[in-house]
């Protein structure tokens, strides 16, 4: 594996804005059809911060993410993850944006495994064939990751054949497999029990120790409140408050964060 | 028809006349379609087993059409070892060929109409046609280009045909024909076809000169005793429904290969053009699926029929088709249009968050399609690909309008020989059910493990 865990775990304490930046956005503006969603926000994620980004719905937190994502054209602005930068206007073709796919990870609300392949083979389906990796190799690698998140037993299973539980944590481990910077979630205690809860958050939780990013957009207060080190609420395409979790989600300052509290 | 006219006046009766295939006049006339059937109806023993026959009306020699070049050396169908000889399936002629391609090798190629023999025997497509004179020479003044062999291989005799049981009716029309050839009018509508030759002249005699001497059951016996010697050796004779079985059976079964392994091939070709016009009309450029969409409504909106027509025919002067590889091709371009929309709708039909996903992680477009949109689809399209692939196996019989014998036109043949479709009809039933059967057998198992799984 190359070089790309940048950045060290002490700094994540300190959480500011534009140091060892893996995620950096500045001025983003975003459209639907003649709609503003984003309203030149600026969102920065540095190595191993845990940022959660929360406001109601149509506050375009899903926007932020498929932006970053390069799922969805911007209209103006910078997006800018580990030194790659995206250029506003439509989406590019994949060829493109193979620098960018290989820092961001992302983990879809509802999994989105692929149903033919079995747990194993979503794992190692981008180190094999998007990375050129042997398939022993990437085998080796994907069984650990499995190891680490709890699901190594269910390698052979195929989606239809997991819990919620369990479809989620292996499609953490194939949006880690490439190893990226920055991680993506939507949403991703949505369907998950308590226990599950707290599972899910003290994995996240070391994934911010081995330096990442993690980005996640949720509406889970609680949970943001216990795992993250920074939130971000957004309102009507801009950021309404930001700060340390624990700090905004108990002493609330804006109407926007309070709505999300009650 | 004239002499059908002048029969029906003899009898008091306004004849009607009614349009079937020329090889189903027997089972037509078995119906109870019409009453007399006659229009080349070739005399032999198996004829009056089931009918009552008329009198033969006309004696017509099989003669042996080949193209100029080869006249000189071709004169039999010995001398036509590994080379293709075409005729009108269900006739004296067919059996011939079947003969000596037991004797001697030579290949029978059958056509449903008696023009396109001689137009593929002027293109080359065939080698020598084996049709009666009349047939031969009326091709020779039409497109002309061959040459006709003046030794006839085979003599027979026409001779119109009456439901068993109505031989009263067909006395009437013995004496009628009897009538017609005592005072030449019979003569007059032969040469007014230009069939009437020295040859007619004698045989008239000899019916005459017969039915003086014996009644009308005798003449019919003579008639066709000297029909049955004068085939060519080793011609099938009478067929017995059992033994019938044993003769067709290995015939049957061949003509299931050839079923079989044009329905395979064919499909082979649906799939993969199939595969790449629904990907065109997916991922294609817009001109890309313009044309495509033309394609596939252009063979979805007219019949196959004439898609094979215009190909084994109609693009004869471009390119010369043999014709099992005009019917693999033309049943596989059709079926690939029906094969582009299944896999069109298939890909449709994956969720774009799976694709999404998939470009999340690096992918590019064509190792998604590959990896993640093509193997879901595969999926989705495998029991409408199925029923397809049934279907083809059916529509495949349909290739015998461009002389491939195969199990359905064997069949047929079959049916024609042994005067019914009971048998015959069962069994080829059964052989396209051994089949198809399985293959949906499998297909269900094969879904039901994925959606299990």
């Amino acid at each position: 594996m190359d070089a790309v865990m940048s950045g060290d775990a002490s700094i994540r304490t300190m959480a500011v804005v534009g140091t060892s930046g893996t995620l950096r956005v500045r001025a983003l503006h975003a459209v639907r059809g003649d709609q503003a969603i984003l309203c030149g926000l600026d969102l920065d994620v540095a190595a191993g911060e845990l940022c959660a980004v929360m406001g109601v719905s149509g506050a375009g937190k899903t926007t932020v993410l498929r932006v970053v994502a390069a799922l969805q054209p911007f209209s103006a602005g910078t997006v800018e993850v580990g030194g790659v930068a995206l250029a506003p206007g439509a989406v590019p073709p994949e060829s493109q944006l193979r620098a960018l796919r290989r820092r961001v990870g992302v983990v879809f609300q509802s999994h989105a495994l692929f149903e033919h392949l079995t747990a194993l083979e979503n794992v190692i389906l981008a180190p094999v064939h998007a990375l050129g990796r042997s398939r022993a190799d990437a085998t080796d690698a994907a069984m650990q990751l499995l190891e680490s998140l709890g699901v190594a037993a269910r390698a052979q299973a195929y989606p239809r054949q997991l819990s919620g539980g369990e479809a989620q944590r292996v499609a953490i481990a194939r949006a880690l497999a490439p190893d990226p910077q920055l991680l993506l979630m939507d949403e991703p205690t949505s369907a998950l029990d308590p226990a599950r809860r707290a599972a899910l958050g003290d994995a996240l939780r070391a994934l911010a120790l081995q330096g990442r990013g993690l980005l996640i957009v949720t509406h889970d207060a609680e949970f943001a409140r216990a795992y993250a080190d920074r939130v971000v609420v957004l309102s009507h395409g801009t950021i309404a408050e930001q700060g340390p979790a624990r700090e905004v989600l108990t002493h609330p300052t804006h109407d926007a964060t309070r709505e999300l509290l009650t | 028809m004239d002499i059908a006219t002048f029969i029906a006046q003899e009898l008091g009766r306004e004849p009607q006349f009614v349009q079937v295939a020329w090889a189903s006049i027997e089972q037509s006339l078995a119906r109870g379609d019409f009453t007399i059937g006659m229009s080349g109806l070739e005399d032999r023993p198996a004829l009056h087993e089931r009918f009552a026959v008329s009198l033969p009306y006309y004696e017509f020699r099989e003669v042996l059409a080949v193209r100029a070049a080869d006249s000189a050396r071709v004169h039999s169908l010995a001398d036509l070892r590994g080379r293709r000889v075409a005729t009108l399936s269900a006739t004296m002629a067919w059996e011939m060929l079947l003969a000596a391609k037991a004797a001697h090798g030579v290949v029978p190629v059958s056509y449903d109409d008696d023009v396109h023999p001689y137009s593929d025997l002027v293109s080359g497509r065939v080698d020598a046609v084996l049709l009666d004179h009349v047939l031969a020479e009326r091709s020779l003044r039409r497109i002309g280009g061959f040459v006709i062999q003046p030794a006839p291989l085979a003599r027979g005799h026409y001779v119109a045909v009456l439901a068993a049981g109505n031989e009263a009716l067909r006395d009437s029309v013995n004496t009628t024909l009897r009538a017609r050839m005592r005072d030449g009018s019979l003569e007059r509508v032969f040469r007014s076809w230009k069939v009437w030759d020295a040859d007619q002249a004698q045989f008239q005699q000899r019916m005459l000169r017969d039915s003086s001497s014996a009644g009308d059951t005798t003449i019919s016996a003579t008639a066709t005793s000297a029909s049955a010697t004068q085939r060519a050796p080793g011609g099938p004779t009478t067929v017995t429904e059992s033994s019938s079985m044993r003769t067709y059976l290995p015939a049957l079964l061949r003509a299931a290969g050839i079923t079989l392994a044009l329905s395979i091939l064919a499909m082979t070709l649906a799939i993969v053009v199939g595969i790449g016009v629904a990907a065109g009309r997916v991922y294609g450029a817009r001109p890309v699926r313009a044309l495509l969409t033309l394609y596939v409504e252009v063979i979805r909106g007219t019949p196959v029929l004439l898609q094979l027509f215009v190909l084994y025919y109609g693009l004869s002067d471009v390119v010369r088709l043999p014709a099992f590889a005009a019917a693999v091709i033309g049943l596989g371009l059709n079926y690939a249009a029906y094969e582009s929309e299944i896999y069109r709708a298939a890909l449709q039909a994956i969720p774009a968050l799976q694709l999404e996903a998939a470009r999340t992680l690096g992918l590019s477009e064509f190792q998604i399609l590959r990896l993640v949109r093509g193997p879901q689809a595969l999926r989705l399209a495998l029991a409408p690909m199925t029923n397809d692939f049934v279907a083809l196996l059916k529509d495949s019989s349909l290739v015998s309008v461009i002389t491939v014998v195969e199990l359905t036109k064997q069949t047929a043949i079959y049916a024609t020989n042994v005067g019914s479709w009971a048998i015959p009809g069962a069994l080829c039933a059964l052989v396209y059910l051994a089949m198809s059967l399985p293959l949906s057998h499998m297909a269900r198992r094969l879904e039901q493990r994925w959606t299990l799984s």
